[in-house]
């Protein structure tokens, strides 16, 4: 105003914020109306919306179309999705369109709910997540703008493993995903021998940290580990799903980070787009850590965002837990140097790959048995086909066609889709991506 | 009968109305070095002949607090500022004599960080020492819990001549914007007092009793003794006048878009169903964005008196005014100049606009009628497309409910109505290129001040509660209480209308027509470890902008029904 110090974006910055002060899963639920009441509260209180430099937007919901670019929603969208879903995800890309339209330099969609959980086929909910509104906004990017390869960093206490789902066999996408270790806490994945299908060696990464990692250890894992790996990778666009349940008060997770550590990992992430995922301290924590995010994302100060009862020391980890995170790293840093071996060796290994698991939708409780096979191809992800079955009795089969895929591909991916005549399945799906198409031939029984 | 006056850039607007409408109108130059002078002798002027003890209501719409703050002739203040973490508030710096003290509040209203008395002590002495006589005092979160700027209140204001508190001034959450409002009232308390009760002084000599009224920048009035407290809610008034003195006339069903066509600026706001659209936290003026509730109106740059030149073929209106027109006078060409061309205006010597267009024609290789139409075209455009703008903005407002994005009100005006100096003939040109349902505001000279004359008391009353910490504050009116477990959305509501109905008397309303709404009612479940502990609960209400019970329609047909001028 009328100091020496000018309060200013150091480069444009949007912010798409939206609490949905209406939608809960339940009345009691972490993921329920109140969630970013108080966010709201520290957001207006300290006028981050007058700050010249960061744009408020309005979000544009997405269309059907845009979910059914990356998933497989069955029996259909309408059923496994609510409007918050669309609001949520169109959060997410009003801030892609206008980073890519060059408005901002970066943004972050404060929206929920989250959607990092939410695999490519979605019969129900799983981690409060219905539909990944992360990838949502990639594929639209992809389709609607000249943009390849993309870098998601999941820094969200639970393994991203919807999102790590969807990119399994993509090497294009690089998704890097730092939570709390997966034999302490949900989903129960994310090691570090998860690297990727046998098109996409090496470009799955995972970083399960020791429960009660420090500041010290998020922004070593950071400076040391992802920092290199991106910088190598060179990626167009860099997205951050930036749950906020590290914190040292979030009643369902055992981390000790603070919203001092977040900035400071924002301001060595530098991501494009940054998507809040979980975060359930509501009052201790995600006021202070979402002031945090979005002025260092503006390249403002942020060294007076603290916590009331912040006490570095309190939370600082034990030299085991550093010991442990610095082997962690060498390890994930040796598997990405030696990914380009790995895949020659593995892809060529057989014509097709397959492999079966079962998802458990703990939400909804569901239980799903996923049988997949991929054709090994360079040009692309290869042709994928998963089919499916839930304990809701649905059995489904779903044809996926990737962005790039080769001529034979491209075929392969016609021929499951069109040859297959049992009667087994209640449905068929066909995502064709190479012309944008989403095809679905029912069988339910009449 | 009442009087309305609106001090504008150049002239002073008085009218005088009756049961039947419009007795007189009169303008004055506005002499800015000295408005007291002015504003005396607009009213002096118009209650010649007047039997004073018939006018009921005086109601004055001045630039003086708006020139102070531009011009920056108002005293040096000292500013008491506890922020807590965040921002680092060195970045809200107000002036010299501004000090970041401890203490702390959060979101919910707890304390985090008690005041420090010894070290307000030091602080207030330094303010004192400069002679200084007037404090502002803000705290992050006052609105949620006062105590720390009423601790720090007590500790401090008998050494002051008047201290300002932050939460007093509006309930909405914004640490930056009260610190500014709160400087503002402070740097403009001195000015505004001596010169109303100046004015008020004035009129009582005259024998007229009433109490003077203020307008706001809401199109809103109070009375002179209420507004002590928030003078700077008196800043830029001048828009609000137009803007209501537009209002009876817009249709209720639709949405109307208003011109207030200048010398220097056109401002353009929207009605919504004929009631103004607020802007969402308050005036921003130069470095100043402040919560003072004010009308959404857009100025830009083009008016009647704008210069006009040619640069590499092309015409460029504004954004300066160098002076009137040259048919009375002024330096340079104008929009005004362009209508004498055209012959459509007259009164003020043609030839000199005539000779003030050659050289533009000659520059555009274009005939001087041409010119002047491309000239008048061009300005008219320059104005729709602005107010086209402001209408696909005020439609991408962000909302935070699922409800109001799938509600999506949009707003679509389908008429205009115009008004200011040269309302008529660029009513005809904007419908020329094709705007539907444009109309000129009846009286559209004195339009502004007739606004003011009829403009209702308005104000806001903001509720928060918090069943969890038994808490409830309504910090403008320095409410604060205990309140059970059981007390429900409902009673919030309620709570909230009574402050506001409370408010609005004392602001001078009318008790039989205050037209109160509901703004915002939220209540929150708090949910702690799957347990229900309380609800949360934000009411805001307002007593909405508009005109005195009875009195659109005498706008409209020129009469009344008698019973209208029963209270006034």
């Amino acid at each position: 105003m009328l100091g020496d110090v000018v309060l200013k974006a150091e480069s444009k910055t949007g912010l798409v914020f939206f609490p949905a002060f209406d939608w809960a899963i339940s009345p009691t639920h972490p993921e329920r109306e109140e969630r970013l009441l108080y966010t709201q509260d520290q957001v207006f209180e300290e006028g981050l919306l007058d700050i010249p430099g960061i744009q408020e937007y309005k979000p544009e919901p997405v269309t059907h179309q845009d979910v059914q670019r990356v998933h497989f929603c069955v029996p259909d969208v309408q059923q496994v999705t609510t409007e918050s879903h669309f609001i949520s995800a169109g959060g997410a890309l009003t801030i892609g369109k206008a980073v890519m339209e060059k408005e901002i330099r970066c943004g972050f969609a404060l929206v929920r709910p989250p959607g990092h959980h939410a695999m490519r086929l979605v019969h129900g909910n799983r981690g409060f997540c219905n539909v990944n509104i992360e990838a949502i906004m990639i594929e639209y990017l992809r389709q609607a703008y000249p943009i390849q390869r993309v870098a998601i960093v999941d820094t969200d206490c639970h393994h991203g493993d919807g999102t790590q789902d969807i990119y399994w066999h993509d090497p294009d996408t690089l998704f890097i995903s730092i939570h709390q270790d997966g034999r302490t806490l949900y989903p129960g994945s994310g090691f570090p021998n998860e690297t990727g299908g046998p098109n996409a060696a090496g470009t799955t990464i995972n970083i399960p940290l020791p429960p009660n990692t420090s500041e010290e250890g998020f922004l070593y894992t950071m400076e040391q580990v992802v920092r290199p790996i991106l910088d190598e990778f060179n990626p167009d666009i860099v997205v951050n799903s930036a749950g906020q349940d590290n914190h040292y008060s979030d009643p369902i997770t055992n981390m000790n980070f603070s919203a001092q550590g977040y900035a400071k990992l924002t301001e060595l992430l530098r991501p494009d787009i940054a998507v809040l995922e979980g975060g359930y301290s509501i009052e201790g924590a995600l006021p202070y850590v979402n002031t945090g995010i979005i002025l260092a994302l503006a390249g403002i100060d942020t060294s007076h965002v603290k916590e009331p009862d912040y006490n570095p020391e309190s939370i600082r980890q034990s030299p085991e837990v550093s010991g442990y995170i610095q082997q962690l790293g060498d390890k994930i840093l040796e598997l990405w140097s030696a990914r380009k071996e790995v895949q020659a060796r593995v892809q060529t290994e057989k014509a097709f790959h397959e492999r079966s698991r079962s998802i458990f939708y703990d939400t909804d409780g569901i239980q799903e048995t996923q049988h997949e096979t991929v054709r090994a191809c360079e040009c692309s992800g290869g042709t994928l086909r998963i089919d499916s079955t839930a304990s809701t009795g649905r059995h489904v089969l779903a044809v996926h066609i990737p962005r790039n895929a080769c001529k034979t591909c491209q075929e392969t991916g016609m021929d499951w889709f069109e040859s297959e005549k049992s009667k087994e399945f209640d449905a068929l799906y066909l995502q064709n991506r190479p012309v944008d198409s989403y095809t679905v031939q029912s069988n339910e029984k009449q | 009968m009442i009087i309305g006056l609106d001090v504008g850039g150049t002239h002073t607007d008085v009218v005088l109305i009756n049961s039947h409408g419009i007795v007189s109108e009169i303008k004055v130059p506005t002499d800015s070095a000295d408005l007291f002078s002015t504003v005396l002798t607009g009213l002096e002027s118009i209650t010649q002949d007047v039997d004073p003890s018939e006018i009921k209501r005086v109601v004055l719409s001045t630039t003086l607090t708006t020139n102070a703050i531009v011009e920056n002739k108002v005293p040096e203040v000292g500013m008491i500022v506890a922020s807590g973490p965040g921002i680092d508030p060195e970045y809200f710096r107000t002036n010299r004599n501004y000090f970041p003290v401890g203490g702390s509040i959060d979101h919910r209203g707890r304390e985090v960080a008690p005041i420090d008395g010894k070290e307000i002590k030091t602080v207030a002495q330094k303010i004192q020492s400069q002679g200084i006589r007037h404090v502002g005092i803000v705290g992050k979160f006052s609105v949620r819990n006062p105590a720390h700027e009423n601790q720090i209140q007590a500790l401090i204001e008998s050494d002051f001549e008047k201290v300002f508190l932050g939460h007093q001034i509006s309930g909405h959450l914004n640490f930056p914007r009260r610190i500014s409002i709160t400087f503002l009232n402070a740097s403009v308390y001195p000015i505004h007092n001596e010169f109303f009760k100046a004015v008020d002084n004035s009129l009582k000599e005259k024998g007229i009793a009433t109490a003077i009224r203020i307008l706001k920048a809401d199109g809103g009035n109070m009375r002179f003794e209420s507004s002590v407290d928030v003078p700077g809610q008196t800043i830029l008034s001048g828009p609000a006048a137009s803007v209501m003195g537009a209002v009876a006339y817009a249709k209720p069903d639709i949405d109307t878009l208003v011109l207030d066509i200048g010398g220097t600026t056109t401002d353009m706001t929207i009605l919504r169903h004929a009631v103004p659209i607020l802007a969402p936290l308050g005036i921003e003026m130069g470095p100043y964005k402040t919560l003072i509730r004010s009308l959404n109106t857009r100025s830009i740059g083009v008016g009647g008196d704008s210069q006009v030149t040619v640069s590499s073929g092309k015409i460029e209106i504004g954004p300066h005014r160098l002076g009137p027109a040259m048919a009375f006078g002024g330096p340079v060409f104008t929009p005004t100049d362009a209508l004498f061309v055209l012959g459509k205006m007259n009164g003020g010597d043609g030839n000199m606009s005539h000779q003030g267009i050659m050289p533009l024609a000659s520059q555009l290789g274009m005939s001087v009628e041409q010119t002047a139409e491309k000239i008048f075209t061009q300005a008219s455009e320059a104005i729709l497309l602005e107010a086209q703008d402001m209408v696909t903005r005020l439609n991408r407002k962000p909302v935070y409910t699922i409800h109001e994005i799938q509600e999506g009100v949009q707003i679509n005006p389908v008429e205009i109505l115009v008004l200011g100096g040269p309302a008529p003939f660029f009513a005809e040109r904007i419908q020329a290129l094709g705007a539907q349902n444009v109309r000129v505001v009846p009286s559209w000279s004195v339009a502004n001040a007739m606004g003011s004359a009829l403009a209702r008391t308005t104000c806001e009353v903001s509720l928060f509660a918090d069943t969890a910490a038994c808490h409830i504050v309504s910090p403008s009116e320095d409410y604060q209480g205990c309140i059970q477990a059981d007390f429900d959305q409902a009673a919030a509501v309620q709570m909230t209308f009574d402050l506001l109905r409370k408010k609005a008397l004392k602001r001078g309303a009318d008790p039989e027509h205050l037209e109160m709404e509901l703004l915002e009612s939220h209540a929150f479940n708090m949910v702690r470890g799957f347990q229900t502990i309380g609800k949360n609960m934000r009411v805001r209400a307002q007593v909405k902008p508009g005109l005195i019970q009875g009195f659109a329609d005498i706008l409209k047909l020129g009469s009344s029904p008698d019973s209208a001028f029963d209270r006034i």
